[in-house]
């Protein structure tokens, strides 16, 4: 076990590696320089600014200053917000993209799990084709198509909750985490069902029935861990998916999350803040993949003990 | 190893339909009917034939140009009167020429970004799977490490870096797309090199091209296709999401993500400029998803439950 995690530690080096040379090789093929301005700059502060940005050094001097700095998470200052450096933008935005990413993943791994798992007990019934019919709505009606039409809805027709905004408070939350969630839950039901259905037709489970087991222990003790096994490693793709679903979700409920700062700063071509935020958003899913990894061969026996032969 | 009556038992079997001659099917035959059988996709077929039609014919039918302004009907509802059967925008611009022809774009993103996927990943997959060993293993590592890095976001930058531009979201999403596609040619090929029923199939007698054309073509067509149909509703998804942001094609062109984004803008006192590009959108990603489940189900014989 100790084994397997260091050798997927180690091998998270060369992606992480790659992640953040691509960021800074198109930082430096970007056409136009960051103090490119309608005014000429005379050139002696021109050569100031470059020289205080250490924008006169050859390229790989460059790099591993730009590496140094990625390691403390030192993405510069931000060039449409003057006087923010981009960490302190992302920490502004963490605490609220992170409150919404996990409860909506809380709800899609909950919901998606007991949705699958009875539609998989249900086979080929009604209900389960009720289930399965919506789940692929789930997964084919976009984040952004959903939110304004829940928005219009519950918010401006009903009136039940706010359109947008964000003041911590419950009823703010629940449409974005709702939207968020749907499409994962969805994805997560399916993939619970299709599991679920393949455990329950295997031998171990036919020699639990044959010992004379209730069906409900029977699922409880022997069908639900293999049977969420998929599901678990699901959850890494899923945190991906949940963060561009929350670019999407934090500009329509305008919530002030990292997301936001994102597509703002992509919109006015802040290439600092974009390149910082892609940069923590890769860290992110990868540090959080390797976490399900582990947890998976936690989880799994058969990596377990492969491993330590 | 056919037993003897078992040959003997098709004669009485051939006479009792009526036929002369009882024909084998063809792998191929045994996945159309299998998907024949399966009604969802079937349907998303037709419908997915229709939205196509109208989405390249419709625009030259309709006597309204999507740039005209109507002033004498700004941000009408649906209506035969008006001759805006969809409604229109806030400046009196047809919905429904506005979506068909933001269609256009949309499936040509569809259309092309998949190609571009498609090429890259069938030639790198077949390659490392085709040469095996160290190409192979430095190949499929390189693919996991791009695997894990968040894609969206690259295509994102390299908006920002590059502008945006129709052929750049072409090529970006294509690029992004391919990894999915060579990992699954790879695996494809590798065991089709070795697998049981192409032995068997030398074993017969049968020859090598014949093995190739009936065997091994048809076992890499079948995911290959199965995939285009699962990438195409994908980079739909993705132009779309780009474009509601903002991100990507820009005005007078118009895709249903970017509709999607000015119908939520007016949504209050205009849904239906909300309604008529989500419809459009939801409705074929549906159909290709379900499209795209059902081939799976009729080719690939492992994944059937």
């Amino acid at each position: 076990m100790a084994r397997h995690s260091l050798q997927r530690l180690l091998g998270l080096i060369p992606t992480l590696l790659m992640l953040i040379t691509v960021a800074f090789l198109l930082m430096r093929v970007a056409p136009g320089g960051p103090f490119d301005s309608d005014k000429l700059l005379p050139p002696d502060i021109e050569a100031n600014l470059n020289a205080k940005y250490h924008l006169d050094e050859s390229l790989p001097q460059q790099y591993f200053r730009y590496l140094g700095q990625v390691a403390v998470l030192d993405f510069g200052p931000s060039i449409q917000y003057k006087d923010w450096t981009v960490r302190e933008l992302i920490a502004q935005g963490i605490p609220v993209s992170s409150t919404i990413g996990l409860a909506a993943m809380l709800l899609a791994f909950v919901l998606g799990t007991t949705l699958g798992i009875t539609a998989a007990l249900k086979q080929n019934t009604r209900a389960d084709y009720l289930l399965m019919g919506v789940g692929m709505l789930g997964i084919s009606i976009p984040n952004f198509v959903i939110a304004p039409i829940l928005i219009l809805l519950l918010a401006v027709y009903a009136g039940w909750l706010p359109a947008g905004g964000w003041d911590w408070g419950i009823a703010s939350m629940v449409l974005p985490v709702v939207t968020l969630s749907l499409p994962v839950t969805a994805y997560i039901a399916r993939l619970t069902r299709a599991s679920m259905i393949e455990v329950m037709h295997s031998n171990f489970i036919r020699s639990a029935r044959a010992k004379g087991l209730p069906e409900s222990l029977i699922i409880r003790r022997h069908a639900l861990r293999p049977a969420l096994l998929p599901v678990i490693s699901f959850l890494g793709p899923a945190t991906a998916a949940m963060i561009s679903g929350s670019v999407v979700i934090e500009r329509i409920f305008s919530i002030p999350g990292l997301g936001s700062y994102f597509v703002q700063g992509a919109l006015n071509r802040d290439y600092t803040l974009v390149m910082g935020v892609v940069i923590f958003y890769g860290v992110a899913i990868i540090v959080l993949n390797f976490l399900v990894d582990l947890v998976y061969a936690w989880l799994n026996p058969r990596v377990r003990y492969d491993q330590n032969r | 190893m056919t037993k003897i009556a078992d040959i003997q038992a098709i004669d009485p079997f051939e006479a009792a339909l009526g036929v002369s001659d009882v024909k084998g099917r063809s792998p191929w035959e045994d996945a159309w009917h299998r998907l024949l059988k399966n009604r969802a996709a079937v349907y998303s077929a037709f419908i997915m034939a229709f939205i196509i039609l109208l989405v390249v014919f419709g625009p030259m039918l309709i006597s309204w140009e999507s740039d005209f302004t109507d002033w004498d009907y700004t941000s009408t509802p649906p209506s035969f009167a008006s001759g805006h059967w969809f409604g229109t925008d806030s400046v009196g611009r047809d919905i429904l020429v506005r979506t068909l022809e933001g269609g256009r774009i949309s499936l040509m993103v569809g259309l092309v970004a998949t190609i571009v996927s498609l090429l890259i990943g069938v030639s790198y997959g077949a390659i490392a799977g085709y040469f095996g060993g160290v190409a192979d293993r430095v190949m499929m590592r390189v693919v996991d490490i791009i695997y894990a890095l968040p894609f969206m976001f690259f295509v994102i930058l390299l908006m920002v870096v590059f502008g945006r531009h129709i052929v750049l979201i072409f090529v970006a999403i294509g690029a992004i797309n391919w990894l999915d596609m060579a990992r699954i040619v790879r695996g494809q090929t590798l065991s089709l090199k070795n697998a049981e029923f192409i032995v068997a199939a030398k074993a017969c007698g049968v020859g090598d091209w014949d093995i190739i054309r009936r065997h091994i073509i048809p076992n890499l067509l079948g995911l290959v296709m199965v995939y285009v149909t699962l990438i195409i509703p994908q980079v739909i998804l993705i132009e779309s999401f780009l474009s509601f942001l903002g991100l990507g094609v820009q005005e007078p062109m118009s895709s249903w993500g970017a509709l999607v984004a000015d119908g939520a803008q007016d949504m209050e006192s205009a849904p239906w400029t909300l309604i008529v590009p989500s419809v459009f959108l939801t409705v074929t990603l549906y159909c290709f998803n379900f499209i795209g489940d059902g081939l799976r189900d009729a080719l690939d014989p492992k994944d059937r439950l």
